[in-house]
């Protein structure tokens, strides 16, 4: 042994004197703020649900039965059905650290394939239905592929792919709608989730039904399996994640593959909401989704948040617009009140990061 | 005696950098190798190459004398080659559990495993407390928090349990000590030496001088992109490995060929 050696053995002798118990830091005793910070920390989907409620409650005293009848809190449900549904695709993709400008244009390209492959071609409409589901889930690959093997930033990517699906679409259709009438006699089945589930006095379809499923079943996978586990740890650190056994190019594209699909299930549930097949419906899904995302609590900045939430936020939006216009206001008051609401997301999303600091 | 992990000849250049210039790399069974060279010298090139985070222009690497060739850290880690790495490779907002299984999760058996993917969460947890109890590197009143409510030594502890946990072979360890304090550090060095006891063969990447010589069997000395020798700590002083390291001296087996 050397003699620096040596001195080093003594330098830490003293250690075998010294106190073994490992600091112990004192509880910071902040109060009740500071507990609310871990929390939420803990749970993301808190503050959306905190909000929802508190909005019902107000919402409620101020307009009574005609806001707090199981009719009225099922419309809500009913009317942002397809922002939900797409909201569950677009948190995905943002947990990953991504954003999908094409959510809208996929769901689109999709009702369309459906129904004019049933149409028009005359292949049966289940056979027309899965050829839609395949179109989606191959618009998600191309997002996936482009963003996880070729590098390139999902904003990017996303918002080429919204106006190339946008145009194929249009072009596709000619621009044609196919009227209700003929689906409610020839493929009723594209009407499928506009259905009404018979239940007393409630406003129910199963495209409703649809939404909360999928949220639910999409909150499981995410806490439950492993690969729900990759998406946070990929959407948090992507290289941590890659060293520590992650296949993130794989992660990622099945990531955007699952949200196409489920864009296009949006696609076959926006036939049954609005009854035709058009090529003219949701152009704003893109933005409605990303607002029900930024509002359930999910970072923009992936590795954070819940399906949860988002289904929170979707709701919150669904009801400012319905009580606002019970209430005879302004439409432009929900975008005012909206508007305020993402940007208080955001803050709250900034201050409880800053928990472990 | 046949080295577990065998590398000939690596080369790997950065754009107009040469990292890897033909290095060279012998870890013999149950031995601490110590890995010291200047900043930039291309030890954690040479060590990501060796566990295929990163691949190689040429060279030739044997692992037990078969000759292999990884693809991805993952493949690595399957014939039981564990990386702690200076940046950790930790996610932060996932729990203690799920980082120490990231990628290798447990599953239910059954249909809860089978059909639902459902992850076996208790048996994870438990099993993550048992290993970091069995360091006895952290005081972790909740298995479950979230790796950036930790210190920086927690979380290094965390990593080289996770390391510890799974390595059958051969375990790297770059800058394990590095970020932690006076008594952290000699737990560390204490595992290390509870690891080699159990015959897994251990490389340790380090500046910290004391720690290397007190630790290590051999220690590989890298300058430029390559091996310049390998010496025995009994022999040399802390002062001349520096020296050798920096360049101000030469070893004496290469000593002879030049003129200085």
């Amino acid at each position: 042994m050397s003699k620096l050696t040596q001195e080093e053995a003594d330098l830490e002798a003293s250690l075998s004197s010294a106190p073994t118990e490992v600091a112990e830091f004192a509880e910071q005793d902040g109060g009740l703020i500071r507990k609310a910070q871990h929390v939420l920390h803990q749970n993301p989907a808190l503050v959306p649900l905190i909000v929802l409620i508190v909005s019902i409650i107000i919402f409620g005293a101020i307009l009574g039965s005609k806001f707090f009848s199981p009719f009225a809190l099922t419309l809500i449900l009913q009317q942002v059905q397809i922002v939900a549904i797409l909201g569950a695709a677009q948190s995905l993709v943002i947990l990953t650290a991504g954003i999908d400008l094409s959510v809208g244009a996929i769901m689109v390209l999709s009702s369309v394939v459906m129904g004019q492959f049933t149409f028009r071609y005359g292949i049966p409409v289940e056979l027309g239905i899965v050829c839609g589901l395949i179109c989606g889930t191959g618009c998600g690959f191309i997002n996936g592929w482009l963003v996880a093997v070729m590098r390139l930033p999902p904003f990017i990517v996303t918002l080429g792919m919204w106006q190339i699906l946008l145009a194929t679409t249009f072009i596709y259709s000619a621009n044609e709608s196919i009227r209700a009438q003929d689906i409610e006699e020839q493929a009723v089945l594209l009407h499928y989730f506009g259905t009404k589930i018979p239940f007393a006095g409630v406003n129910f379809t199963y495209g409703a039904l649809f939404a909360v499923i999928l949220a639910f079943g999409l909150a499981y996978t995410l806490r439950t399996t492993a690969w729900g586990r990759h998406v946070f740890a990929v959407g948090d650190d992507p290289e941590a994640a890659e060293l520590s056994g992650v296949n993130v190019k794989k992660t990622l594209i099945s990531v955007y593959m699952l949200a196409g699909l489920i864009c296009a299930f949006a696609g076959w549930a926006v036939i049954g909401r609005i009854g035709a097949v058009s090529p003219n419906v949701g152009q704003l899904g893109n933005i409605e989704s990303i607002t029900a995302v930024v509002i359930g609590g999910i970072s923009l900045f992936g590795g954070r948040g819940s399906i949860a939430g988002m289904l929170f936020g979707a709701l919150i939006v669904g009801v400012f617009s319905l009580a606002l216009r019970l209430l005879g206001a302004d439409a432009q008051w929900t975008y005012l009140l909206i508007g305020l609401l993402i940007i208080f997301a955001v803050a709250i999303d900034q201050w409880i990061r800053k928990v472990s600091v | 005696m046949q080295p577990v992990l065998q590398a000939r000849n690596l080369v790997k250049h950065f754009g107009r950098v040469t990292a890897l210039d033909g290095a060279d790399f012998d870890l013999l069974p149950g031995e601490i190798l110590a890995v010291i060279g200047d900043n930039g010298a291309g030890k954690s090139v040479m060590i990501k190459s060796l566990t295929g985070a990163i691949q190689l222009e040429s060279g030739d690497i044997s692992l037990q004398g078969e000759p292999i060739h990884f693809h991805s850290p993952i493949a690595a880690r399957l014939k039981g080659i564990e990386t702690v790495y200076q940046t950790l490779a930790l996610s932060p907002a996932l729990s203690i559990a799920d980082n120490m299984f990231m990628g290798r999760e447990l599953r239910y058996s059954g249909i809860r495993g089978k059909i639902f993917r459902q992850l076996d969460k208790p048996a994870m947890e438990k099993f993550a407390r048992e290993k970091l109890s069995e360091l006895g590197l952290l005081t972790i009143q909740n298995i479950r928090q979230a790796v950036e409510t930790l210190s920086g030594g927690q979380r290094q502890g965390i990593a080289v349990a996770r390391a510890a946990a799974f390595g059958s072979k051969v375990i790297i360890l770059d800058e394990p000590t590095a970020a932690l304090g006076v008594k952290e550090g000699r737990r560390v060095l204490d595992l290390l030496q509870d690891v080699k006891a159990r015959g897994i063969s251990i490389v340790l990447i380090s500046h910290n001088m004391p720690h290397v010589f007190e630790v290590a069997d051999r220690i590989h000395i890298h300058r430029l992109g390559k091996r310049l020798t390998v010496i025995n700590p009994k022999d040399y002083s802390m002062a001349d490995a520096v020296a050798f390291m920096t360049g101000a001296a030469l070893p004496p087996e290469l000593e002879s060929g030049s003129t200085s």
